[in-house]
């Protein structure tokens, strides 16, 4: 399950809109939650696609951002738990392509469709396996959180499926 | 100096964020670490002993690939980050759109 703040959620798919026709990229930052099957995000940081050749349908994340921002991270005590990215008019599922170059086994990778430049479905997947080999994408529930601060514990406010988006 | 370690890998250094290796140079810092955490090592290293081509490995803020790979000298005061590649897109189902919706 990943828990994300109303308010980041939002920031996710209006980033999404904002980079139409092209796709946009980021990172999730939190902490694993206590039985390490939740990803509870406190902060999204958006980074730019470096794709410049087709950034309509594929992003890459400069590994030198990644760097700084596991640097920001460890300084709030935060752990990079995940990504973000968008599809520009295609559904909200994960391509081959999304599966190849996955990487971070145990992280959640948050996947929006924009049609017509309006965010319209928002999905989350956990990278599940143990190596490379046996990698894959699982679907898992977005909890959105209200309030100002991510809880690991009590679970609080569920979004309606027209927010969260339907599998 | 101090390898961190990215949240995936973590298992596989007793769930530690960052060890602490005493190294030449960032070669001999990652065999040191892939000795003491031996779990690490098919993360890292294909099995002919050559980094992975996904796995980015930092030296403070610069890839080692535009220094000297991993024959760039170290200090104690260094840090490097291992940082598995983010990258992605919707292109190879394109042509699936339709026929799947």
């Amino acid at each position: 399950m990943l828990r994300i703040l109303q308010a980041e959620f939002d920031a996710i798919r209006r980033h999404g809109e904002e980079t139409y026709p092209q796709e946009c990229c980021g990172v999730l930052l939190g902490k694993l939650g206590e039985d390490s099957r939740a990803r509870v995000v406190a902060a999204t940081i958006r980074c730019g696609n470096t794709r410049t050749d087709s950034p309509r349908d594929r992003y890459h994340i400069d590994p030198g951002e990644l760097v700084r921002i596991q640097r920001q991270g460890r300084e709030r005590a935060q752990d990079i738990v995940g990504f973000y990215h968008s599809h520009p008019d295609h559904p909200a599922r994960w391509s081959q392509t999304d599966l190849a170059e996955a990487h971070w086994i145990g992280c959640s990778y948050v996947i929006t469709s924009v049609e017509q430049g309006r965010a319209k479905i928002t999905n989350s997947f956990l990278l599940a396996g143990t190596v490379e080999d046996d990698k894959h994408f699982e679907d898992e529930e977005i909890e959105i959180l209200a309030g100002t601060r991510p809880v690991v514990a009590e679970s609080s406010h569920r979004a309606p499926a027209s927010l969260a988006g339907e599998k | 100096m101090k390898v961190l370690i990215p949240t995936p890998l973590r298992q596989y250094a007793e769930k530690k964020d960052s060890v602490e290796i005493a190294a030449g140079n960032v070669g001999d810092a990652l065999r040191k670490l892939t000795t003491e955490h031996p779990d690490l090592r098919r993360h890292l290293f294909t099995d002919d002993g050559k980094l992975r081509a996904f796995v980015n490995v930092y030296l403070n803020d610069e890839d080692i690939r535009y220094l000297q790979k991993e024959n760039t000298p170290l200090r104690e005061s260094d840090t490097i980050s291992i940082v598995p590649s983010i990258a992605g897109g919707a292109c190879a189902d394109r042509g699936m759109r339709w026929r799947r919706e």
